[in-house]
């Protein structure tokens, strides 16, 4: 073993992608769609779209964009399943907590319009 | 299970891609990321910060939904004056492209660094340090607009509901935090790249990680530009 270099086992890496294999084509167009989405989202707010549909395409171009930076620029979608399934399953129960507070938060809502009279008029 | 059936279990080509290799690769007493552990525990650690994030935008989420008084208009709190006119969260637009082209300069570095070409991954990791100072320029040069002449405190803000300026100053300092980290983190790499340390090891794994982490950064601003400065 040379002094210099780390040792690597064999085994640690034998089935990752050699990463040569993605053209630099596609993170140019992969840049270009994210730039395209980001003027999206900023169209939503310059162009005063309110309401659900607000919501809807605000939401819409951000998990687009979270997307292909996740699958391309930090290259998850050629991870092995693994890898996709121990990353990506956890901050699903962030939707559960974000039901919860979604449930509770409305609740509040009501009881201090209904003793604290704030907009009630 | 002999030791041969062991070396075997672990090597990926051996294992399919698919449900079964999916139990094979978590069981049987085998390595079950097969990549380098550098990269592995990057990931591991990005998904407790995604965690910390995502309660900070949750917590936001459910304190917004109490407050009786009006959530401030970030569209007008962050628009800024060009030319007497006044557009709309215009700052926050030029800051999100400057962090979308940093990654994508990250991107084309984590390439290089593949290749292993020294110059080209030292400037294009350099490049995206520069994006990232410019992007902790312009939030230093928000949050003193919004201290200095707008009044924004964390706990109270002449444009409505009091608790906003608290999940601001949280939420995006964090996210600054972040990214300055980054920065020296991009700065030390772009250093170590060109005095040429990854080839004397023959070994640029480093810069892959690196970006892994600043993509992150990226990832972190899409959902704070969407659901606090748009929603």
């Amino acid at each position: 073993m040379e002094p210099n270099k780390p040792f690597i086992h064999p085994s640690y890496y034998p089935g990752e992608t050699p990463e040569a294999e993605h053209p630099l084509s596609l993170y140019m167009s992969v840049w270009i769609l994210l730039f395209v989405l980001s003027a999206f989202s900023y169209m939503v707010d310059y162009m005063n779209v309110e309401g659900y549909l607000r919501a809807f395409l605000i939401t819409i171009f951000a998990f687009l964009k979270a997307g292909l930076v996740v699958g391309v620029f930090m290259h998850m979608a050629w991870e092995r399943m693994a890898l996709i399934y121990a990353i990506t399953l956890p901050p699903l129960f962030l939707l559960a907590l974000v039901g919860i507070l979604s449930v509770d938060g409305a609740f509040i809502y009501y009881i201090r319009d209904l003793f604290m009279s704030v907009t009630a008029s | 299970m002999s030791n041969t059936a062991l070396n075997q279990a672990s090597d990926a080509a051996l294992v399919p891609d698919n449900l079964k290799g999916l139990v094979a690769d978590w069981s049987s007493d085998v390595q079950t990321f097969k990549v380098r552990w550098s990269k592995a525990m990057m990931w591991i650690f990005l998904v407790s910060d995604t965690f910390i994030f995502g309660s900070f935008l949750s917590s936001y989420m459910a304190v917004r939904l109490t407050t009786t008084a009006p959530w401030p208009d970030t569209s007008t709190v962050f628009a800024l004056h060009v030319g007497g006119t006044e557009v709309p969260l215009l700052l926050i637009a030029i800051m999100t492209f400057i962090l979308i082209s940093s990654s994508g300069t990250m991107a084309m570095g984590v390439t290089a660094a593949y290749k292993k070409q020294r110059v080209r991954t030292g400037v294009l990791i350099s490049l995206t340090a520069l994006f990232g100072l410019a992007f902790v320029g312009m939030q230093a040069f928000e949050w003193t607009k919004l201290i200095v002449e707008e009044g924004i405190r964390p706990w109270e803000n002449p444009y409505g509901a009091h608790q906003f300026g608290g999940f601001f100053f949280m939420i995006t300092g964090f996210h600054g935090l972040h990214v300055s980290i980054g920065v020296i983190y991009l700065s030390t790499v772009a250093w170590r790249v060109f005095a040429g340390r990854y080839d004397r090891l023959d070994d640029y794994q480093i810069v892959e990680v690196m970006g892994l982490y600043w993509h992150f950064v990226d990832l972190v601003w899409i959902f704070i530009f969407a659901f606090f400065y748009l929603w």
